[in-house]
């Protein structure tokens, strides 16, 4: 079996995909349900590869709008190395290591005025090659108005056992997969048409969405199962597949769309962002333009756990990291969304928000983090490691990065004068 | 068959391997299409920079055929022995 994380999942025998009838092995780091002792069941955590060696080091991946950088630590996590930008002038929209690869590097690129594009490295970043086929929709139809991707705004590495797979979100919507680890693209036709042009559903998805336009993020994967998919459209909502993305289902029961007219829409709602808990697949956790919400699967309704928060604070915001390990254990960064949307820290005072309970109470983390100050951190912009204690880190859009080495408790400056950062992941290099 | 000079903008030079122009042989009726899929020939990749997969040209490119700007792909290149690719450089 691969080195990693084993957590217990639970006893359930009424849950096919929590109970497997045989040993998945994948090479590492991978996904793992195994038969654990006393009719218990385990699932082996998808961190990030541990360092095995000295050349192994903790790294963070930073997409900015004119360019990426890579920050290198110590093992202690505590001296940081910012190194040259790359792809200077291009907007950086995610920078994301695969963990099946541990040297491969993909970027979701939007270069300059110069049309949309994936990068990728195959040695950890010292050189790049840009996609031979880069995600590109079907060409239209003599008198069709055909859809252009704008920007690749989000990658999501594949399952474990799909070596070099990987899924690609754009703007406007559309889904792109490749089989080739980043070089060629194609389109997810049940993405690509069969939601965006149902006709139930084309007046809720296909709407301006973000500054940036209408964006898809928040791609997951279900770690028992490669078929099992997840996907956030903003706006538009949260949508599902059991079928490796041949058929979209909305999933968006219990969370509020405030800002339109019809009171329970089954789509058209605004995920932020989406995340699985990555020691219990069945757990979502949702920051979205109307709240925070935990949906435990195989539930169908969202629950608003932001109404926690303190009224002050709100809970609004952009992006939701979950704990490695602990189920029950989330951050969120809130954003003032009061009147006119400011998106900037509440009050002027920056702040991390924690849930141990599964969203039942919030603690506040602000030691050492500015104030006054007015803070906006984006979707994609704040990450856990798979340290312990697990290490957090925001970006804002002024070009600062924001770092815990102790789960939140303190905060430090890594970095400032960035260009504003877009999005913040965890890597290993 | 005439040679027809195509000349690129600097932020493309990373696709034509640092050359400003190149010239390409094309029939005497060739339109604007045609000069960029032997640009595209030559060096590859550079095409989807300036045109999108519905064959439109982006928003922030201008390709002139001589001193005109060319509305789309099929503009015929006429008589005329040079194309430009502009590339607007906005926003902060």
């Amino acid at each position: 079996m691969p080195a990693g994380l084993i957590v217990e999942i639970g006893t359930d025998p009424g849950c096919p995909r929590t109970k497997p009838t045989s040993l998945v092995c994948h090479t590492p780091p991978a996904w793992a349900c195994e038969p654990g002792v006393s009719g218990r069941f385990l699932v082996r955590v998808p961190v990030m590869p541990t360092p095995t060696g000295p050349a192994s080091r903790p790294a963070l991946l930073i997409g900015t709008r004119k360019g990426a950088f890579i920050l290198t630590a110590d093992a202690d996590r505590q001296h940081w190395t910012l190194g040259a930008p790359h792809f200077l002038g291009h907007v950086i929209h995610h920078v994301v290591q695969d963990p099946r690869d541990p040297a491969v590097i993909l970027v979701a690129a939007k270069t300059g005025h110069l049309g949309p594009t994936v990068f990728r490295s195959t040695d950890a970043g010292a050189s790049w090659t840009e996609a031979a086929t880069p995600p590109a929709f079907a060409k239209a139809g003599e008198g069709e108005k055909g859809r252009s991707v704008d920007a690749v705004f989000w990658l999501t590495p594949g399952h474990a056992s799909r070596p070099g797979h990987w899924y690609a979100g754009t703007s406007p919507h559309g889904m792109f997969e490749s089989d080739d680890g980043g070089v060629t693209w194609r389109g997810v036709a049940g993405y690509n048409v069969g939601v965006l042009t149902d006709p139930a559903l084309n007046k809720y998805v296909d709407t301006p969405g973000s500054p940036v336009g209408p964006i898809t993020h928040s791609i997951r994967v279900d770690p028992r199962d490669a078929r099992h998919l997840y996907v956030g459209m903003s706006s538009g909502g949260i949508f599902e597949s059991r079928d490796a993305g041949a058929v979209w289902k909305p999933l968006n029961r219990g969370v509020a769309a405030d800002y339109l007219p019809e009171p329970d829409p089954i789509a058209g709602h605004d995920p932020h962002c989406v995340v699985l808990a990555p020691s219990d697949p069945d757990r979502l956790w949702q920051q979205n333009h109307c709240g925070i919400y935990r949906l435990d699967r195989p539930g169908e309704v969202w629950e608003r756990i932001g109404k926690a928060m303190p009224t002050d604070v709100g809970d609004i915001g952009f992006a939701i990291v979950a704990h490695p390990r602990d189920r029950d254990t989330a951050w969120v960064l809130p954003m003032d969304g009061s009147t006119v949307w400011p998106r900037t820290s509440p009050g002027g005072r920056p702040a991390v928000y924690r849930t141990s309970d599964a969203g039942a109470s919030w603690t506040r983390q602000d030691n050492g983090l500015p104030r006054p100050a007015w803070l906006t951190s984006y979707r994609q912009g704040f990450c856990a490691d798979a340290g312990d204690p697990v290490g957090l880190c925001f970006g804002t859009s002024s070009g600062e990065l924001w770092a815990s080495r102790d789960a939140g408790l303190t905060w430090r400056q890594l970095a400032a004068h960035l260009p504003a950062v877009v999005s913040v992941t965890a890597a290993v290099l | 068959m005439r040679a027809v000079r195509i000349a690129i903008p600097p932020a493309l030079h990373s696709y034509s391997g640092g050359r400003s122009a190149v010239e390409v042989m094309l029939p005497a009726d060739a339109r604007l299409a045609e000069a960029i899929a032997a640009v595209e020939a030559r060096f590859p990749g550079l095409r989807f920079r300036i045109i999108d997969e519905q064959d439109r040209i982006r928003p922030h490119i201008k390709l002139f055929v001589g001193i005109d700007a060319a509305p789309g792909l099929d503009t015929a290149l006429g008589g005329e022995r040079e194309v430009h690719i502009i590339c607007a450089l906005s926003g902060g």
